[in-house]
């Protein structure tokens, strides 16, 4: 067993783990956070999608040791208590979501999709870029428009206060 | 129809919690001294077991206990068993073998349960079940429903000889043949209906519970009608008495058919709890859901089409041979049978029908309903046969739709079904106008310009839904009742609980169920719960499949509020010293008609509890419970284009455009109804184009990861473009179709049609991937 600690949320967690563990799994069963969800076995389907260092990542992908040290933010605290970011707003604005389970990773990578290329997505780039996240209620469709919605209000905010 | 009433584009309550991940799914569940499960499964297809060593398992770290069949059968667990008779056309009873939760001496399928491992983590548990050593007498395998009938065909179950488990038929086979033989034109086509993985994005996981102080049980699992769930592991599986089984749905993540079953993994970790007296906990992964949940689809049919000299059809001859897998699911028989074969008639007046279909045993995963369930098949079926009657007829293929339209109704198939309202030509018109079908001919002469070839193809479905009488369902052959439940009850301060059997697992009921009730009221829909998914809080039900929420579910909610709010009006005239026919509920309020006389919801609620003024010998309390038993089916309809553009070079299909117009009579709300067509069409396009369940020779499921088996993902779909062209259900008190599935059933043909219509013939079977369509553009033909 391997002692992981990691700041997670704006707070420092730590938790004992074989080697073996998975970041997903230690985020969900040492640390409690269970909504970051797993959808498959080959780093396909992105429903365990989390900011490690300000980047998206498949949390599946990585070991909990290897991340040792990192500052994490996952679904939990993308925006504060009772409140939500603006891609979560969209995404209940446009019925983005059914059955909640590919959400959150689809809510992170959508965060971090317009964090690097906000103001300018089309449902091109969108589609594109959510190509590593699965979803097998919406068709997309409203996750698309949310996602565009939510990049124009986000470049709309940061263009009032420039 | 008010802000928050029925027809209003509500968000969704459910959504804050699923944004913000707390969402509450079964592997979420953990408690005190819980412990994990894993499965040994079968790496063979077909194989005796001779011997199950688990002693070196049972040594290893973390390692609770190794349990097989032998002991669950010991413990009189019985077998897995399916719910729904067919009798074959002999009068013979359908040839159901034996389905061990775990195999006890032969596996039937890669995957069969055989042992369940217990452990102090999951990874120790899937390290110990490495340990167990099973020896194998490999048996012949077959995992073709065709080469499963040939003679000398590997033998799979001893109950059903030749692998055949029925062979049913309905409908008039002499009118038929008549009518062929005098026919003016006749299509003959072989239809394959690809087999499907439904992977709804949460695996399947169970978490069983036993209280040895209590001798009870508690089983949280990933199940679409949790009732059902306990009814079948009560009164088949001898788990444990009703009263001594709770079992919890809680959120469920997607569903499509496939959590509609009752498994092998939820009896034994019930089971395992009792042996070992440690919660046990199992959770699915994606390999493991490839390899063990119900497949949907998997047909192979012969269709002959018979038309008169105007084009009329006179005849419909179908024979289909349908793979049910290694068991006999618990819903399986009925889905090539009466969810298939009774929506044969379409959308068009067809004087006779015949279908013959038999089912078959193979060493693959029991194949049951998939999103759609049997509809699907017979859309396909019927659609590409009209596409290919119209090509050979030389007439446009709307023209041979409408001359065959049923226009009045109610209309009675020669199929069972008794049609109660559609407009299909409307629907049909509203879907050319939104693809500009007119302008088609122009867009294909710009592809050609470009090199690329370009295609336009139509699909007209109906489908069942509301799934059904009781009494109709009992004597077809089904083994539950299909009416739902529900319980209104009001709060003393006037708050809302609203119990039902219906199971939300994406679909929004927390949303769509609460309108129904804040419109009724006028009270905010905040004020307002829907409860669902526990048999200790809901009495009973029968769950969520084949689009039955609405139709069923929402109409016993209406049952219940009529009489609640005439126990109110009772209240409120007393409180009021008027006439209860007097009585209006308003805004949240009861008032007496032409006065401005009123009293409050939530007063009214209060004076109930209070019980210090009510009318004499009226019982305290404001709480309702109704059952609701649907009428007849209910029957959406529409219809779908595709418009593809193939680039001749790569084979590769970019769908330019996708156009729905449906009818699913009155919608509660839009923008989730909106919601569940995308959906449905994102798996059709898929069975198009993507998806296919592929085995080797041996058996072995060469699909069995998102790395092998083609999900649809964003960058493989376009927007859709839909619309609405509605006609209430007279069947129920909302008029209510039903549109969970309706985007699965049209989508598959109207794709290929629009396919074969650019690659210029027929020769195409689903998945049409890149390489088929090369192919099928460079092969002589």
């Amino acid at each position: 067993m391997t002692k992981v600690t990691l700041t997670v949320n704006g707070r420092t967690m730590s938790g004992e783990c074989e080697d073996r563990t998975l970041l997903v799994h230690f985020i969900r069963e040492k640390l409690g956070l269970t909504g970051t969800h797993v959808g498959c076995d080959t780093t396909q389907c992105g429903a365990c999608v989390i900011h490690m260092d300000g980047h998206s990542v498949k949390s599946c992908s990585i070991l909990a040791v290897q991340a040792s040290g990192s500052t994490i933010t996952t679904i939990e605290g993308l925006a504060g208590q009772g409140e939500l970011h603006p891609v979560q707003a969209a995404f209940k604005e446009h019925h983005g979501l059914q059955c909640g389970f590919c959400t959150p990773g689809m809510v992170m990578t959508a965060v971090d999709l317009i964090n690097r290329e906000g103001g300018h997505l089309t449902e091109e780039t969108v589609r594109a870029g959510l190509e590593g996240n699965i979803c097998r209620c919406t068709g997309y469709h409203n996750i698309v428009k949310a996602i565009l919605a939510a990049d124009a209000e986000i470049a709309g905010s940061r263009q009032a206060a420039e | 129809m008010g802000v928050e009433g029925i027809g209003a584009r509500v968000t969704r309550k459910e959504d804050k919690r699923f944004l913000t991940g707390k969402g509450r799914y079964t592997d979420d569940m953990t408690v005190p001294g819980m412990k994990y499960a894993c499965f040994v499964r079968s790496p063979y297809a077909h194989a005796k077991i001779s011997n199950i060593d688990a002693t070196a398992a049972k040594a290893m770290p973390g390692v609770i206990d190794v349990l097989d069949g032998k002991q669950l059968q010991a413990d009189g667990i019985g077998n897995l068993i399916c719910g729904w008779m067919i009798h074959s056309k002999d009068g013979s009873p359908m040839r159901m073998g034996a389905w061990h939760p775990l195999a006890v001496d032969t596996v039937r399928y890669v995957g069969d349960a055989i042992a369940i491992v217990v452990a102090d983590s999951s990874g120790e548990a899937r390290d110990a079940a490495e340990a167990v050593v099973i020896d194998y007498e490999q048996l012949p395998v077959v995992t073709e429903a065709v080469a499963a009938l040939a003679s000398g065909a590997p033998q799979i179950h001893p109950e059903a000889p030749g692998n055949l488990i029925f062979d049913w038929q309905i409908g008039e086979p002499d009118a038929v043949d008549k009518a062929i033989a005098a026919a003016a034109h006749v299509t003959e086509i072989e239809i394959l209906n690809n087999r499907l993985s439904p992977n709804p994005m949460e695996p399947r996981a169970t978490l069983g519970i036993y209280d040895t102080a209590e001798d009870h049980y508690t089983c949280y699992t990933t199940s679409q009608n949790p009732h059902v769930a306990r009814l079948v592991m009560s009164a088949f599986y001898n788990v444990a008495p009703e009263n001594k089984l709770r079992v919890i749905a809680p959120d469920v993540g997607g569903g499509f058919g496939s959590k509609i079953y009752i498994y092998p993994e939820e009896i034994i970790c019930l089971w395992a709890s009792k042996k070992t007296g440690v919660p046990v906990k199992w959770t699915s992964d994606r390999t493991e859901a490839f390899l063990t949940d119900a497949h949907g689809r998997d047909h192979v049919s012969k269709v002959k089409m018979a038309f008169d000299a105007n084009n009329r059809i006179t005849a419909l001859k179908v024979d289909t041979i349908a793979n049910l897998g290694a068991y006999m699911s618990l819903f399986s028989s009925a889905v090539p049978t009466y969810l298939y074969a009774t929506l044969l008639s379409g959308q068009y007046a067809i004087p006779a029908i015949h279908a013959n279909v038999r089912t078959v045993y193979t060493n693959t995963v029991p194949v049951d309903a998939y999103r759609g369930a049997g509809r699907p098949e017979a859309t396909y079926l019927l659609e590409r046969t009209m596409e290919t009657a119209a090509r050979e007829l030389g007439i446009s293929p709307a023209e041979l739709r409408k001359i065959n339209f049923i226009r009045s109704f109610p209309y009675q198939t020669p199929v069972i079904m008794n049609y109660d309202a559609g407009d299909y030509e409307a629907s049909l018109n509203a879907a050319m106008q939104a693809a500009d079908w007119a302008g088609f001919a122009a867009r294909r002469s710009q592809s050609e310009a470009k090199g690329k070839k370009r295609g336009i193809g139509m699909s007209c479905y109906i489908e069942a839904c509301g799934i059904a009488p009781s009494a109709a369902v009992g004597s077809l052959g089904a083994g539950v009742g299909l009416w739902e439940s529900a319980e209104v009850r009001v709060n003393a301060v006037g708050t809302i609980e609203v119990l039902t059997g219906s199971h939300s697992h994406g679909q929004g009921h927390e949303t769509t169920f609460a309108q129904l009730v804040a419109g009724r009221l006028g009270v905010p829909i905040e004020s307002i719960n829907i409860v669902h998914g526990d048999t200790d809080k809901v009495q009973m039900g029968m769950g969520t499949y084949g689009s039955r929420s609405g139709a069923v579910g929402m109409s016993a909610v209406v049952k219940a509020l009529d009489k609640v709010e005439a126990k109110a009006k009772k209240i409120a005239a007393h409180l009021m010293e008027a006439s209860e026919e007097d009585i209006v509920i308003e805004n949240g309020e009861l008032k007496v008609a032409g006065t401005d006389k009123s009293v409050p919801w939530f007063q009214v609620a209060l004076a109930s509890y209070t019980a210090h003024n009510l009318p004499s010998g009226m019982e305290p309390g404001l709480k309702e419970t109704a059952f609701y038993d649907p009428s007849n089916f209910t029957f959406p309809a529409g219809c779908y284009i595709a418009e593809v553009e193939i680039d001749p070079d790569t084979g590769e299909t970019d769908i330019v455009q996708f156009v729905a117009a449906d009818d699913f009579g009155n919608i509660i709300n839009p923008m989730i109804v909106e919601g569940q067509v995308h959906g449905g069409i994102a798996q059709g396009i898929g069975q198009a184009l993507l998806e296919n369940v592929q085995y080797d020779a041996n058996g072995q499921l060469l699909t069995a990861s998102y790395m092998d088996y083609a999900m649809p993902r964003a960058d493989d779909l376009p927007s859709f473009t839909l619309s609405h062209q509605n006609t209430p259900c007279p069947g129920n008190p909302l008029g209510i179709k039903g549109c969970g599935e309706a985007g699965a059933i049209g989508s598959p043909p109207a794709l290929i049609n629009a396919i074969t219509d650019a690659i210029g013939h027929n020769k195409l079977t689903m998945p049409a991937t890149p390489m088929k369509v090369w192919q099928a553009l460079h092969s002589a033909h």
